[in-house]
């Protein structure tokens, strides 16, 4: 028993953190991240990505999927709201950065909440309308609704078309860091700090009112609804913060590419970061976490056989959902068993 | 604005029922699978791809076309059409097995989560569309024209061409066929049985996988004959158009009444026109725009689709 404990990595971390006392959590957190903060200077290791630069690797693909992840995560796994149009918020977040960046003197930390307002707004704008859809229905809305976003950008005046905006400002300098194109270690950091706000924020809700809300939404909505919970304000509650969190990446990424257009908030994407939360682990933040890290990096890894990677990609997700179904690092088990045995009855 | 529409009216509306034929067919492959399992047949759009491939296979590599050749005429007219439509039909219903095979069933045997159903066809659709990449090296690959496109005559200002006639009455008759399997075989009725209770089936003792297979290749021809007609029209396929498609047809299902056969030809053909009609009248750039606002609104107001059942709570 164990014995098979070390291989059950998820039951094995939760042992160790059940039985360490408040110092040892306190070092425990902090040496990884620690850990996860001196990431870019591994550069040179078994970690390298062959042609893309590691460091910008660390924030996109990886740093910014982990954030978008667990943005994404309060909708798809929190209260179970399939979402395929999450790209629409990043892509949101991104175009106000460009826009407002190019146009204005206002700089990347200004912009940010605007660019989170604007994203929530719009998160509530679809939210009141299609939430009272569920299941498949709510999911081909909302990838409607990334898709019209995409076209509205590529087809306006402002947003430039197809060409898209360039020269989007850096962020500037925060005391002694700076942001440079070439050494983007501290764009890792900045997203490392986002990361832990959103991980923060999801924590507090969750033991909280909306927490409780929206686990009752996901397990059964009507029932929900009859215990005088307000299913339609927690569900847009959740789709807006959902948003905030793309949009705030958007803002970033946008900060941090220098250009951005049209093509790069396909559909794809949105449906990425529904495989890294699924492939993690639905509603598990540290599932996502690792979920996110593994599809962010390893198309960028295993560049060596470059043309087939993403047909690699597609294998990986097939394989890994035929054998682990709820994910890497599924949500707690004793939940699980529950749902079985109200299944089962 | 609306000049070109009125002018050209009779042209548009002929077009729009030709794409609204090759939007049923494959809104089928969605709508069957939707109907049995309760699942978005996320590959459906990859299975299309592959079967427009087939038609270009046969002109290409098994009658030899080139794209100077002359088109065929007379019997030999007719034999490489219906190859064409057997070998896309046949590529894309093995395709399709393959998918439900390797996506759907173990994880259906399981009885795990539709998400993780959702992400293992969604892989599955990245791995057909980019072995499709790999093999055809990223390029649009152009098919040889094979049935020439005369105009046979004009009514109303419209031409009336062979390509637009052929595909609109081939399509018909293989809808009315596939329609009128599931209505009256056995295996058909078996389908509509464990798409109303599958327990129920079960117990009347309906063999579940093999209606499930079944049904995906049925799917999976309509799709393939959807293949053989874009071809026919349109003339050349790439690895990524299946996205686009898709998206257009499931759209068409969920106009219809997703998991409803007759929904799916309704919902077709409106799409159909819809598209034509909206793209002359703003351009075709805001066609799928429209589209989409089109979707949304019906989904609002009648959630269950033009000609659905009940369905909207039941499918949480």
């Amino acid at each position: 028993m164990k014995i098979r404990n070390y291989w059950n990595l998820r039951d094995f971390g939760a042992n160790i953190w059940e039985n360490a006392g408040r110092p040892m959590r306190v070092a425990i957190v902090l040496t990884s991240i620690l850990l996860v903060g001196l990431l870019p200077f591994m550069g040179g290791s078994i970690l390298a990505t062959p042609i893309a630069s590691f460091d910008a690797v660390l924030v996109y693909p990886v740093g910014m999927f982990v954030l978008m992840s667990l943005g994404l995560n309060i909708v798809v796994g929190k209260s179970g709201m399939l979402d395929l149009g999450y790209v629409a918020f990043f892509a949101i977040g991104a175009y106000t950065m460009a826009y407002l960046g190019t146009t204005t003197n206002l700089n990347t930390w200004e912009i940010m909440p605007i660019g989170i307002a604007l994203a929530m707004i719009a998160g509530v704008l679809l939210g009141i309308p299609t939430l009272r859809l569920r299941g498949d229905y709510l999911a081909i809305v909302t990838l409607g609704f990334g898709e019209i976003v995409r076209l509205i950008l590529l087809n306006s005046t402002w947003s430039k078309g197809p060409n898209g905006i360039a020269n989007i400002p850096m962020p500037p300098d925060l005391g002694p860091l700076e942001f440079e194109l070439k050494n983007q270690k501290v764009f890792f950091w900045v997203v490392i700090v986002m990361i832990l706000l959103t991980i923060w924020m999801i924590r507090r809700l969750t033991v909280r009112r909306p927490g409780r809300a929206w686990e009752a939404i996901r397990q059964d909505e009507d029932a929900a609804e009859l215990m005088g919970i307000h299913t339609l304000k927690y569900k847009i509650w959740s789709f807006t913060l959902g948003a905030a969190v793309g949009g705030a990446a958007g803002v970033l990424f946008a900060s941090k590419n220098l250009y951005i257009a049209p093509e790069m908030f396909t559909l794809q994407v949105s449906i990425l970061i529904l495989a890294c939360v699924v492939f993690g682990g639905i509603g598990n933040i540290w599932g996502v976490i690792v979920g996110a890290t593994i599809l962010g990096y390893l198309p960028d890894r295993i560049r060596f056989i470059s043309d087939a990677r993403l047909l690699a990609f597609g294998l990986v997700l097939v394989i890994v959902m035929n054998f682990r179904p709820d994910g890497l690092l599924p949500r707690k088990k004793r939940e699980k068993a529950i749902v079985k045995r109200e299944a089962n009855a | 604005m609306f000049e070109v529409l009125i002018d050209q009216f009779w042209s548009l509306t002929l077009a729009g029922i030709s794409l609204g034929f090759i939007y049923v067919l494959v809104s089928l492959g969605y709508t069957m699978v939707y109907g049995v399992l309760r699942m978005i047949n996320f590959a459906n759009s990859e299975i299309f791809m592959w079967g427009t491939f087939g038609t270009i296979i046969t002109s290409r590599d098994i009658f030899g076309y080139t794209q100077t050749s002359a088109p065929a005429t007379g019997s030999k007219l007719a034999l490489v059409l219906v190859t064409q439509l057997l070998m896309s039909m046949a590529i894309a219903g093995l395709t399709a097995i393959f998918v439900e095979y390797v996506a759907y069933r173990r994880l259906r045997a399981k009885g795990t989560n539709r998400l993780a159903t959702l992400i293992s066809a969604i892989g599955i659709s990245i791995v057909l569309s980019e072995l499709m990449r790999l093999l055809t090296d990223s390029r649009p690959v152009g098919s040889p024209r094979v049935l020439e496109k005369i105009i046979l005559t004009e009514v109303w200002g419209a031409n009336i061409r062979l390509d637009t006639i052929v595909t609109i009455f081939a399509a018909a008759l293989i809808y009315f066929l596939l329609e009128r399997f599931v209505q009256l075989s056995r295996m058909g009725k078996a389908i509509r049985a464990v798409s109303m209770n599958e327990d129920a089936a079960k117990l009347m003792g309906v063999n579940l996988n093999r209606v499930i297979t079944t049904t995906f290749l049925v799917g999976g021809l309509a799709t393939g004959a959807a293949g053989f007609f874009y071809i026919t029209v349109f003339e050349y396929s790439k690895f990524n158009i299946g996205f686009t498609m898709g998206m257009a047809a499931f759209t068409a299902a969920v106009l219809g009444g997703i998991g409803n056969i007759r929904g799916a030809f309704y919902g077709g053909l409106f799409l159909g026109l819809l598209e034509v009609y909206a793209s002359a009248v703003l351009g075709t750039q805001w066609k799928a725009v429209t589209v989409f606002i089109v979707l949304v609104l019906v989904l609002l107001f009648k959630p269950n689709g033009l000609f659905g059942e009940a369905v909207q709570t039941t499918r949480a």
